[in-house]
């Protein structure tokens, strides 16, 4: 018997209810006001009176609105038909809901999130009598470029005997596709797509391992220096303006993994809709199929209801971790979780919790890291491998990191790229600065080239701050000639245009091309006898490397250049001191 | 019959509590006092404890005074009588006309469905040189104008409303100086642009209530004229003193303050009112000019701050100029590509040459020599600010092109204005 209950007061997003039966925490319930069934769920109980967080806008509600209870947890549907879809944070397709609607988010409306009449090709893969557990396989159908596993529910958790299984050929998602018996002889029908609560972790694997497989995303700075691994996690804090919302774009485009999952958490539409317009016109390079194919969006935005919000980013992490159960690369991104935060904050100050630091609430730290925790590389039971990698901008107040969310997410992350006011000011992209930011993962290149070149750059960075002081005139040539390494190997390395064609996205391997060419300059001895010289001198080679760079890899122009680049080199190298000779030929 | 109230029960700053049974969540009440009727909202329920906040505020209101629920939130008249006329936060006429009861649509309404939201692709010409070559407005866009106390921001807005390309301008004006607000009127009856603008004027002397107001009223009207077809510029003044009107508020229900004592949900209140920019697929559309002024020029502060996260750039005014390195229009590289072949080379290269005079100003002042070099930035700079800067400089973007070549002309020779040599031959002028 399913609980009911009576709206007894209302304060911004938050109504108290009073209940007659059981409720559980998270439970969804339906506030009906003005003949509307407004989603809400329960955030505290207390006695027999509870609070809610409607998902919509709350206007209208009155003393003695009736609310009935589901008995279930805020869930997601899962099955074959996600990809492509735009959802909004509680998994109602925006598309369909403007066909049904029009121009504005009615509230009260609600789709299926997946299509009731679609048919799919069926291809069964367990046969009467085998014995399976949540999350195994029963069979498959084909999505997009993907094989979709149709998987027992994640909520069964007996193990079960096959009983029945429909032959292969065309179903639909409501058909059962076949019968599964417990231990105790109860049958369960088990559908292409089932229901999963957003705020628990889906755990169906044989273990967690270590993330160590670097995801390339083709920004050299972040291959090469700060690296990310697959099923590892970072976050990109930065002020607004500094280019947070184009980095995430260039990596939803570029990354290499399976499967992309943008939560567009409390920002601006117009943003959303350049992926909405721009990704069904681009190519997967990998799969030759579009973009989309392999995209969901998952789009609350900042004039959305608030409630919402803080609900997307975990549906958009269940869908992720749906998909790493089919062993595929899923990279969930999230923009921003500031908002997210804020979200949270904002519910914490109606329920007149004990705030912390600027107003949010105490839980802040472990509900971030909660969700940070369900990004990882698994092991399946079947031995093959999945990951969900979690990338989150953070948009701190003020720009200032010393804030509580970006501290918290700070802790948890596997690797941090700070953009800078400076360097986006200076039009240097991507506006990750380099020495602040920082990588616990393995990248494409080997670990002692990279800290070779990364001292340089501190070196020319404290030339730099002595320069200010003494001026040109007051530094030595040799440390003239170790800042001009610094700014080359920041402006034809760490810089990166994303509108040219060719260097908006760089292949690993052009990327350890490239550095080694790089590091010939970085190592070298310089016959430069001035710094007049020395500026002229880097200067052409860095409008050579920045040519290169734009040139089609391994095209004519491309030979033409680099060998323009080596004899330029050659030109002026004296020698190599011997440690760096080492390094260089450790491949 | 609605029932009457005559039991308050507490009076804390602008928000009365009575008991009374029926209300609904932001529905309407009417207040009767000693110094005449006043609207007032409700914004909080608690069994049979209703908290309602008073639009003229709490001063003069008796706990013995009548009140008498409306059943129905917020609404505005709309129609086409609503142009040419001006109004305060609660909707009455400020102007002599008659108040406007036909029509009425609620305010505060849904947000627009991303899936349905259209990439932007028209310019919005105001014949500021700044903004439409610089850092060209474009139609459905958000931007403020960050801005210090004391700078020209109204007379920057006025210009704007009589100049921009539009159907219909919507001016909301929060916590504007009666001065400031006489200015407006003035301005545009004088420059024959009020018959197509609406103004809801709240000024610095109204109850505080109705400032809180103003951004939805205003965006609700433009929202209708926009479905029909309409192109409508909807310009708010200003935007930190809606927000300081939320903060009075929150604190005064002592709602937890987050950062300098905004309330917690500061980011999004604004965002609800900046995302209701859109351009309708097939219909007119929506784009917001709003003024934010920054307490002690500090663009850290939590206003500005929060704004430049929600809006699609900012014009930065200072020292009564739109100053070219912090401003920044984020959709102007939808537009500027069809405007003319030079539109974008020029902006580029024109920045470009200004940054490097103001690095030769700054070798000047430290009384380093003076290069050639340096002598012709300094020539190009001040003839940059003059004739490009100023705000009293109104000329198409073509002229605005047009003059940019004969400045470069005048102050370099072709090759040192790093441009392109095709346009160069294109556009460097005769003789």
């Amino acid at each position: 018997m399913k609980s009911s209950g009576k709206v007894v007061g209302v304060n911004g997003n938050m109504v108290t209810v009073e209940v007659t039966g059981a409720v559980q925490l998270n439970e969804v319930g339906y506030v009906v006001t003005e003949g509307k069934r407004l989603k809400s769920e329960i955030i505290r109980v207390n006695g027999d009176r509870v609070q809610m967080q409607v998902f919509e806008i709350t206007k209208g509600i009155g003393i003695g609105d009736p609310v009935e209870f589901t008995e279930d947890l805020l869930a997601v549907e899962l099955g074959p038909g996600l990809l492509g879809q735009v959802y909004d944070g509680l998994q109602n397709p925006l598309p369909d809901l403007a066909k049904e609607a029009g121009h504005f988010l009615e509230r009260g409306f609600y789709l299926d999130p997946l299509s009731k009449d679609k048919e799919w090709e069926f291809t069964p893969s367990v046969k009467e009598g085998d014995s399976v557990v949540k999350a195994d396989v029963i069979g498959s159908v084909p999505e997009g470029p993907f094989t979709h596993q149709i998987l027992v529910p994640f909520s069964l958790l007996d193990t079960y005997t096959v009983k029945s299984v429909k032959p292969a050929g065309k179903y639909k998602l409501t058909d059962t596709m076949a019968e599964i018996e417990d231990s105790k002889g109860n049958v369960f029908p088990v559908k292409m797509s089932f229901q999963w609560p957003v705020k628990k972790a889906v755990t169906c694997y044989a273990e967690r391992l270590k993330p160590v497989e670097p995801m390339v995303t083709q920004v050299r700075l972040i291959d090469t220096f700060l690296p990310v691994a697959k099923g590892g996690t970072y976050c990109i804090p930065g002020p607004f303006g500094a280019g947070k919302t184009v980095l995430q774009q260039i990596t939803s485009k570029f990354a290499d993994v399976d499967i992309v999952i943008v939560a567009a958490c409390g920002e601006r539409a117009g943003e959303v809709v350049e992926t909405l317009k721009e990704f069904p016109e681009l190519l997967d390079p990998k799969t030759g199929r579009s973009l989309m194919e392999r995209t969901i969006i998952i789009c609350n935005t900042s004039s959305m209801p608030v409630a919402s919000r803080e609900a997307s980013v975990y549906t958009a992490v269940t869908l992720a971790e749906y998909y790493r159960q089919m062993g595929l690369d899923v990279l969930l991104l999230a923009d921003s979780t500031s908002r997210w935060a804020q979200a949270m904050r904002e519910m914490s100050g109606r329920l007149e919790e004990i705030p912390g630091e600027e107003a949010f609430p105490a839980y802040l730290e472990s509900t971030i890291a909660g969700f940070y925790e369900r990004a990882g590389l698994v092991k399946l039971r079947d031995g093959r491998q999945g990951s969900v990698t979690i990338g989150g901008t953070v948009s701190p107040a003020g720009g200032n990191f010393e804030e509580p969310v970006t501290q918290a997410t700070l802790k948890v992350v596997g690797a941090f790229h700070g953009l800078s006011r400076e360097r986006s000011d200076a039009r240097k992209y991507p506006a990750i600065h380099p020495i602040d930011s920082w990588s616990k993962y393995k990248g494409i290149i080997d670990v002692d080239k990279t800290e070779y070149a990364y001292n340089i750059l501190f070196r020319a960075n404290e030339i730099e701050s002595m320069m200010k002081v003494v001026g040109e005139e007051g530094t030595s040539l040799n440390d003239f000639i170790q800042f001009q390494k610094g700014e080359l190997l920041d402006a034809a390395y760490f810089q990166q245009n994303s509108f040219d064609p060719v260097d908006a996205a760089v292949s690993p391997e052009r990327q350890k091309y490239v550095f080694n060419l790089m590091m010939e300059v970085l190592t070298a001895e310089l016959d430069l006898s001035s710094k007049e010289e020395a500026r002229g001198w880097f200067n052409n080679l860095r409008q050579l490397i920045l040519d290169y760079n734009g040139s089609e890899w391994e095209s004519d122009g491309f030979k033409d250049y680099e060998a323009q680049i080596k004899s330029f080199i050659a030109d002026k190298k004296i020698r190599v001191d011997e440690k760096a000779a080492a390094l260089m030929a450790k491949n | 019959m609605r029932k009457v109230y005559s039991k308050i029960d507490s009076i804390v700053g602008n928000v009365i509590t009575v008991k009374a049974d029926g209300a609904k969540y932001g529905d309407l009440a009417e207040i009767s006092t000693s110094f005449g009727d006043s609207l007032a909202e409700v914004i909080k329920l608690d069994d049979d404890n209703v908290s309602l906040q008073v639009f003229a505020g709490g001063r003069g209101i008796s706990t013995g005074d009548e009140v008498r629920f409306l059943g129905h939130p917020m609404m505005v008249s709309f129609s086409d009588n609503l142009m040419g006329r001006i109004f305060n936060g609660s909707g009455e006429p400020r102007d002599n006309g008659p108040t406007l009861n036909e029509n009425l649509i609620t305010i505060g309404g849904p947000s627009f469905n991303p899936a349905n939201r259209i990439i932007p692709k028209n310019m919005i010409r105001t014949g500021i040189p700044m903004i439409d070559l610089f850092n060209t407005l474009v139609e459905s866009q958000k931007l403020p104008i960050f801005s210090a106390s004391g700078e020209p921001y109204n007379e920057l807005l006025a210009r704007i409303a009589m100049q921009a390309e539009v159907d219909m301008i919507i001016l909301g004006g929060m916590g504007l100086k009666y001065d400031d607000y006489l200015f407006f009127r003035d301005t545009l009856e004088e420059g024959g642009a009020l018959s197509r603008t609406t103004m809801f004027i709240h000024t610095a002397a109204d109850p505080v209530v109705e400032c809180l107001m103003v951004p939805d009223i205003s965006l609700a009207v433009a929202e209708k004229f926009a479905l029909q077809g309409k192109k409508v510029l909807v310009l708010l003044t200003d935007m930190t003193n809606f927000a300081d009107a939320m903060k009075e508020i929150a604190i005064t229900q002592e709602q937890v303050p987050s950062n300098r004592g905004y309330p917690g949900d500061l980011y999004s209140q604004l965002a609800s009112r900046y995302e209701k920019a859109v351009d309708i697929a097939g219909s007119g559309s929506i784009t917001i000019l709003g003024v934010t002024t920054m307490p002690g020029d500090d663009v850290t502060h939590p206003v500005p701050d929060n704004t430049g996260y929600i809006t699609e750039g900012q014009y930065y005014l200072k020292n009564g100029r739109i100053e070219p390195f912090g401003s920044l229009s984020r959709l102007k590289q939808q537009v500027n590509d069809r405007t003319r072949d030079d539109h974008r080379a020029l902006m580029d290269g024109m920045i470009k040459l200004y940054a490097a005079y103001k690095d030769s100003l700054e070798k000047q002042s430290m009384g380093f020599n003076m290069s050639d070099w340096d002598t012709k930035l300094l020539k190009y700079g001040a003839r940059f600010e003059a004739e490009m800067m100023d705000l009293s400089v109104n000329t198409p973007l073509e002229k605005a092109l047009d003059n940019g070549w004969s400045i470069l002309a005048e102050c370099f020779n072709r090759e040192e204005t790093g441009l392109k040599t095709s346009l160069i031959d294109q556009f460097w002028p005769k003789g």
